[in-house]
C-alpha cells in the first residue's frame, strides 16, 4: 500500500458498495467484484465520513490522525480501502470496468434440459407453458421426444462440453414422467457414453408427482437422480391452482406417492418447488407442511411468472406478505446455521452459496451459456422455459447451436446492457433476473425485471446479513456449505 | 490487510493479490523492510544508471555522453511506461525500423513529431 504526494488534490468518495451490519460487526459488499469484507471501526468511520462529503487524501489522513491514528496507519487504511475500491477517485482509480465480461463464445456446455414431452396430465391455471401467458408454439411439432432425438442430444452434450469432467442432464416436461420410458433409456445410453470417455454425468428431473410409481421411485433412487417436485403446499393451497383437466385438486393423488418417494433412502436431495400466486402466500405454513409433514429435504419458492395482467398474479399486498414470511423463515435459517444445522429453505441456501463464491454475474443464469434446453423435436433453446417457442430457437441438436442467435440472446441478456441495473448494488447476483420472466413481462429477454427490484435488493440484503452473522459466529458452517456447493 | 477482513472467496482473492503487491513492490517513499524476505531491487528506468538521460549539466542534449536517441531507444523497446518517447506499442511501431543494430545505426533514430 503506497502513498503518493501527488495525490494531494485528489478527492475520494465512496466506491460502489452496500454496507450492512450483522452480529454487531460492519461489513461491505463490493459491487464491482462481489467481494465481502468485514470492516474495523476505522474503516467504517472513513466510509461514514466520505458518505457525508468527498475529501482529499491529505484531509482524510489529517482527520484520521486527529482521531488518534498514526500517520502510517492512516495511509495504510486509505490504501486498503482504495485497493478494494471501497473508496475511489476518478483521478487515481481508473473508471470502473464496464462490468463482468461475457463468457467466451466457445464456452463448453455443462448441462442440457431435455423436455422429453410437452404434454401434461394436469392443467395448472398459472402454467407458463400452457397458460394465458404462454410463449410456446408447439403446434405441429412432436409431442414426445424420440429415442433418436434423445441420443442425439446426449451426443451433442458430450461433444459440446469438451474439457469438462462431469456433465448434467435434467429431464423436464410437460409432465416428465409421461415419457418415463425414454427417460430410462436416456440414463442408460448416457451412462454408457460417459463411461467410454472416462467422464461423469448427473441426472435430475422435475415432476408433478402424479405419475410416480413404486418402480419409478426405485429407479430414481437407484440411479441417484435428483428429484424436484412442483407443488404448492397443503391441500387447500395445492388444490387452488394445481388441478387436473377437469379442475379437480391433485393433493390427494400425489400425497401417498410423495410419502413413498420421501421414505425411500437415497443419496440425492428431494426438493419441492412452490409457485406463489394470489392467495398462495403462506410461505411458512407451506414450508412446514412440505418440510416437516411430508419430509422434503429442501423447499424453494418463486412468485409466478406472468405478464402482470393475470388474476393469479401476486399483487403488491401479496408480495408484501410473501416478503415478510420470507424474512421470518430466513431468520430461522440463520438460527439453524449458527447451531451448525442445515435448514431446508433453499432460497437462502442458494443465495448464500453464491455469496460464498462472490459471484459476479454477466448474465442472470447459465441459460444459453453452459445450459441449453432441448424440445421434443430436438430444437435448442436457452432453457426449458423457452422450449418449443419459435421466437427463441437457438438451433437444433443435429445441426448445433445457431451462434448468431445465441450471440444476440446473450448480448441482450448481459447485465451491462441493462440500463437500470447500472446503479443497483444487487446486480452481481441478480444481473437483471430471469430472461423468460422478462420476455413474458416486457417482450424482451434483455429487459431488467423491474417489478422485482425492491424485493431483490431487500432479499439480497437479508442474505448478506445472514452471511455476515454466520461468518462471524460459525464460519465453519460456510466452509461446509462451500464444499457442498463447489462448482463441478 | 489490517483494517479489512475478507469473508468470501472473491474477497480472499483480492486480499491475496494485495499482499502479493505489498511484498513485491516498494514505493520510493517507503522505507524498505530492514529484513526483507527477498532481495530489495529498486525497479524503474530512473533508477538504472544509464548515463546521460534527458539533459546534460547545462540543460541541453548536445553534451551528453551518448545521444539522447540511444536512451530513448531503451525506453522504446523495453519499457511499457507511458513516457514522452517514441512508443513501440501504440504510436511509432516503425521508429526503429532503420536501426538494425543499435550500436551501429543509432544515428538513424530520429525525433518523433506526434
Amino acid at each position: 500500500m503506497t502513498s503518493m504526494t501527488s495525490m494531494a488534490a485528489v478527492k475520494y468518495r465512496r466506491g460502489e458498495l452496500h454496507e450492512f451490519q450483522a452480529a454487531g460487526q460492519a461489513f461491505i459488499y463490493l459491487v464491482s467484484a462481489g467481494a465481502i469484507f468485514a470492516l474495523d471501526d476505522a474503516a467504517t468511520a472513513v466510509l461514514r465520513r466520505l458518505g457525508r462529503q468527498e475529501m482529499s487524501h491529505d484531509e482524510l489522513v489529517d482527520a484520521l490522525v486527529g482521531h488518534g491514528h498514526a500517520r502510517a496507519d492512516a495511509e495504510e487504511l486509505i490504501g486498503e480501502l482504495r485497493y478494494v475500491r471501497g473508496i475511489v477517485s476518478d483521478v487515481v482509480t481508473p473508471a470502473p470496468a464496464v462490468g463482468p465480461t461475457s463468457p467466451p463464445a466457445d464456452f463448453p456446455l455443462q448441462a442440457l434440459v431435455l423436455n422429453i414431452t410437452n404434454q401434461c396430465n394436469l392443467a395448472c391455471t398459472y402454467c407458463y407453458e400452457f397458460g394465458a401467458d404462454k410463449i410456446a408454439t408447439p403446434e405441429g411439432k412432436p409431442k414426445y421426444m424420440t429415442l433418436d432425438t434423445a441420443t442425439a442430444s446426449v451426443d451433442f452434450l458430450l461433444a459440446q462440453s469438451a474439457g469438462r469432467e462431469a456433465v448434467h442432464i435434467t429431464f423436464f416436461g410437460g409432465e416428465t414422467l409421461m415419457n418415463f420410458k425414454l427417460l430410462r433409456q436416456v440414463v442408460e445410453y448416457a451412462r454408457e457414453q460417459v463411461a467410454m470417455q472416462g467422464r461423469a454425468i448427473g441426472f435430475s428431473l422435475t415432476t408433478n408427482a402424479t405419475l410416480l410409481t413404486d418402480e419409478i421411485i426405485e429407479f430414481l433412487a437407484d440411479n441417484d437422480i435428483g428429484v424436484t417436485v412442483s407443488m404448492d403446499g397443503p391441500p387447500d393451497l395445492q388444490d387452488l391452482r394445481r388441478v387436473d383437466k377437469r379442475g379437480r385438486g391433485t393433493y390427494r393423488i400425489i400425497e401417498p406417492k410423495l410419502r413413498k418417494l420421501l421414505a425411500r433412502k437415497r443419496n440425492r436431495l428431494v426438493t419441492a418447488r412452490v409457485t406463489l400466486t394470489e392467495g398462495v402466500t403462506d410461505v411458512i405454513r407451506i414450508y412446514r407442511h412440505l418440510k416437516d409433514d411430508l419430509g422434503f429435504d429442501e423447499v424453494g419458492f418463486a412468485p409466478v411468472t406472468n405478464s402482470g395482467a393475470q388474476a393469479y398474479a401476486l399483487d403488491d399486498r401479496g408480495m408484501t406478505d410473501v416478503v415478510a414470511e420470507f424474512h421470518k423463515l430466513a431468520d430461522e435459517w440463520l438460527e439453524y446455521a449458527l447451531r451448525g444445522e442445515r435448514h431446508g429453505f433453499s432460497n437462502v441456501s442458494e443465495t448464500i452459496g453464491e455469496l460464498i463464491q462472490g459471484a459476479n454475474k454477466s448474465h442472470p443464469c447459465g441459460a444459453g451459456i453452459g445450459l441449453l434446453g432441448v424440445s421434443p423435436s430436438g430444437d435448442l433453446s436457452p432453457c426449458h422455459r423457452f422450449t418449443d417457442a419459435d421466437t427463441h430457437t437457438l438451433g437444433h441438436v443435429s445441426s448445433g447451436v445457431d451462434t448468431a442467435k445465441r450471440e444476440d440472446f446473450l448480448a441482450r441478456g448481459h447485465v451491462s446492457a441493462k440500463y437500470e441495473c447500472q446503479t443497483c448494488w444487487a446486480r452481481p447476483l441478480c444481473a437483471g433476473g430471469c430472461h423468460h420472466e422478462a420476455f413474458v413481462r416486457y417482450g424482451d429477454t434483455g429487459h431488467a425485471n423491474l417489478h422485482y427490484c425492491d424485493w431483490i435488493r431487500q432479499w439480497t440484503d437479508t442474505c448478506l446479513r445472514i452471511y455476515g452473522a454466520v461468518s462471524a459466529q460459525n464460519p465453519q458452517f460456510l466452509e461446509r456449505l462451500a464444499a457442498r456447493k463447489a462448482p463441478q | 490487510m489490517k483494517h479489512l477482513r475478507p469473508i468470501n472467496k472473491k474477497a480472499e482473492r483480492i486480499d491475496q493479490q494485495a499482499s502479493m503487491t505489498e511484498e513485491d513492490v516498494v514505493a520510493l517513499q517507503q522505507q524498505p523492510d530492514p529484513k526483507p524476505k527477498t532481495p530489495h531491487i529498486p525497479m524503474g528506468c530512473s533508477l538504472a544508471f544509464f548515463p546521460g538521460w534527458e539533459v546534460d549539466a547545462g540543460g541541453g542534449t548536445a553534451g551528453l555522453c551518448q545521444p539522447v536517441e540511444r536512451d530513448i531507444y531503451d525506453c522504446y523497446v523495453t519499457c511499457f511506461w507511458p513516457v514522452q518517447v517514441a512508443d513501440h506499442v501504440n504510436y511509432s511501431p516503425d521508429w526503429a525500423s532503420n536501426c538494425a543494430i543499435a550500436t551501429k545505426d543509432w544515428r538513424k533514430l530520429d525525433l518523433v513529431f506526434p
